[in-house]
């Protein structure tokens, strides 16, 4: 893992002395809300329906043990004993106190955290691969990488006041496992034939009100001149970027309005004149972080074998467990998503004991990924069944990953002050109609996605099922989507029609399973069957009337 | 009944103005009137609440009740963790809600 140097521990210090400030100031009365809500925002800050929200930044969803137990420990000593794991593979905590908040941001900087950049029109945490070093398809590690653009993209005063948000994503794989292409910027790591890395640019993605897949706009750029050409895709932006509408403020309305050739044109420009400057962070540079991230030191004679005598723990790993490029070694998903539970939520117990596995049986890593969940990414294959036991003694065992009940749902409603609609209960209800694991099994794998408002945190449009919570009249409503993905076949989800209710969003989903069912050729997943078939017989069943009684 | 709202500033916590101070029960909410501007202003001025609002309510035997789901759910917590609520030894305290 990558460990903070004195220029990186001295300016999240800094922060923290004049975030401290800050708040005093403001306590005392010094300053007015409307003079320190931007500043608080710069610190991770909000303040939401019950009560202040701190975002704290987990760099591409990596964490040491000492860190991931250290969000345990704030959850419990600032907090509510829990904290909620996001889509940007961040963690936030809801109930955080005003006067508290320089001292958490204290705490975090002790295990080299922060909260810079989660909140503001700047350049967001850089998501990745949750299982990055790791995967048996990686091609190209991309944590040197993400990290590159971490220290790039950190208080860089040139994007500090962009149009709007600003989120990149970045993998090494052939397989995408970060929803890469729904980013303004995605970059995936490749090789050519003759085993040269590139960095493929996809830019002007995004979710949100108006969904976009971003196009290619360069297709295989030096490692060396990566961040020259992101510092070319952000300054076109930056220019040209809409600031007179928040609504067509993202970078996918500009690279939709001008076309992507035009963008792509004028982003070759300034990449051209940015070379000229050297601009570019030395090779060095990338070299020394790659140290950061040299393979752990596997045990070579390590057994591959794996004794499934237990059927739970089987269930577990035929569901949970992927495979390593390291043979004898693992890849263990811990599922924060129990039938009728909060998608995303860890008790500060939980927490620590995630923690706890991490340093005995991953090499002191976690990772959280895109989809709430946790990842312990280099296990022993013979430690997987004593990892197992520990995990369910503390309910942490869901052997559902990528099943109907690991939902992906933002907080909506019960917490968001910008939601429409409740997410959290949809998901708890879905998860309760399908709680029988053989029968999730059947279904296969099925990404259901609940977002709580147009916004799109909870990733509505790229759910095989998506689910959007809107507003009608003060009365919540469900419209129902079919059809998307984030992977490499990226697609976004259409509307099936008129809205539901609560109970009749839940009732519409088992419909659209049960025409999958009847329908689905060998082989095919919910998505593939829909994608063949076409809305018409989902929408048929969906909406059929009910026959009378008697 | 126009009802003002806001939150702690420095506790964050949901508060409803009572005509003499603030409380974090919504019961003890009273009707503003045309005075809420007025209120408002002179509320903030003394920089203990923020992101104060002049929200719409329905005085019933039972309490005050805001028009909107989003200040019903402010009024009360989290709808999926009552045990956060005000009482959360009241299973029925969220009925009133949704």
């Amino acid at each position: 893992m990558y460990q903070y140097d004195q220029y990186d521990q001295a300016m999240v210090d800094a922060r923290v002395a004049e975030f401290r400030d800050q708040v005093e100031r403001r306590l005392a009365g010094d300053i007015t809300e409307d003079q320190f809500k931007p500043l608080r925002l710069k610190n991770g800050l909000y303040l939401q329906l019950h009560a202040y929200m701190l975002r704290v930044a987990i760099p591409y969803g990596t964490l040491s043990s000492r860190q991931m137990r250290m969000l345990g420990d704030i959850a419990d000593k600032y907090d509510r004993g829990y904290g909620h794991f996001t889509t940007r593979q961040n963690i936030q905590y809801n109930w955080i106190k005003l006067q508290d908040a320089p001292d958490i941001l204290a705490d975090l900087a002790s295990v080299e955290m922060h909260a810079i950049q989660t909140s503001g029109n700047c350049i967001r945490n850089t998501t990745s691969d949750q299982f990055a070093g790791a995967a048996a398809d990686e091609l190209v590690d991309p944590r040197p990488y993400a990290e590159l653009l971490r220290q790039w993209s950190t208080f860089h005063p040139e994007f500090d006041y962009l149009p709007r948000k600003f989120k990149i994503a970045i993998i090494g794989s052939e397989t995408d496992r970060a929803a890469m292409k729904l980013h303004d910027i995605g970059i995936q790591l490749v090789k050519n034939d003759a085993g040269e890395i590139g960095c493929r640019f996809y830019v002007g993605g995004g979710m949100g009100r108006t969904p976009m897949i971003a196009p290619v706009i360069g297709d295989f750029i030096s490692p060396l001149q990566m961040v020259s050409y992101a510092e070319a895709c952000l300054r076109v932006y930056n220019r040209y970027g809409r600031r007179d509408n928040k609504y067509k403020a993202r970078i996918k309305i500009l690279v939709h309005e001008i076309g992507a050739d035009e963008y792509r044109r004028q982003v070759e420009e300034e990449f051209a004149h940015i070379l000229t400057l050297g601009l570019e962070p030395p090779a060095a540079e990338l070299e020394r972080i790659k140290g950061f991230f040299e393979q752990p030191g596997f045990d070579s004679a390590a057994s591959d074998d794996l004794d499934l005598s237990d059927p739970d723990f089987a269930l577990w790993v035929d569901q949970n467990v992927h495979a390593h490029k390291q043979p004898g070694y693992a890849i263990a998903t811990i599922a924060l998503k129990p039938v009728g539970g909060i998608p995303g939520d860890a008790s500060a117990d939980q927490i620590r004991l995630m923690a706890d596995l991490a340093r005995d049986y991953s090499f002191d890593e976690l990772r959280v990924t895109h989809a709430q969940n946790i990842v312990l990414p280099h296990v022993r294959k013979v430690d997987l069944y004593t990892v197992w036991q520990k995990l369910d003694e503390a309910g942490l065992a869901n052997a559902n990953l990528d099943l109907i009940s690991d939902i992906i749902a933002c907080p909506g409603l019960d917490y968001c002050s910008l939601a429409n609609a409740r997410s959290i209960p949809v998901a708890q209800k879905i998860s309760e109609r399908f709680a029988d694991l053989g029968r999730q099994k059947e279904l296969g794998e099925l990404k259901l996605k609940i977002s709580g408002c147009i916004n799109a945190c909870g990733h509505h449009h790229a759910g095989h099922i998506g689910i959007l919570g809107v507003d009608r009249k003060g009365v919540e409503n469900y419209q129902l989507l079919l059809g998307g993905s984030e992977g490499a076949d990226t697609s976004l989800g259409t509307i099936t029609g008129p809205g539901f209710n609560e109970d009749g969003i839940v009732d519409a989903i088992e419909k659209a399973t049960d025409v999958y069912l009847a329908q689905r050729s060998e082989g095919e997943r919910f998505l593939d069957t829909y994608r063949r078939i076409g809305m018409a017989p989902f929408k048929e069943a969906i909406y059929a009337k009910e026959p009378a009684n008697g | 009944m126009k009802v003002i709202t806001g939150s702690d500033l420095r506790t964050g916590d949901v508060i409803w103005w009572t005509g003499e101070g603030w409380s974090r029960h919504v019961n003890d909410a009273v009707d503003a009137g045309e005075h809420a501007e007025a209120i408002i202003a002179r509320e903030n001025a003394k920089q203990i609440v923020t992101d104060t609002q002049v929200i719409e309510a329905t005085q019933t035997p039972e309490g005050v009740r805001p028009a909107h789901i989003k200040d019903r759910i402010r009024a009360l917590g989290p709808t999926v963790r009552l045990d956060l609520s005000l009482k959360p030894a009241d299973p029925a305290a969220g009925n009133w809600v949704i």
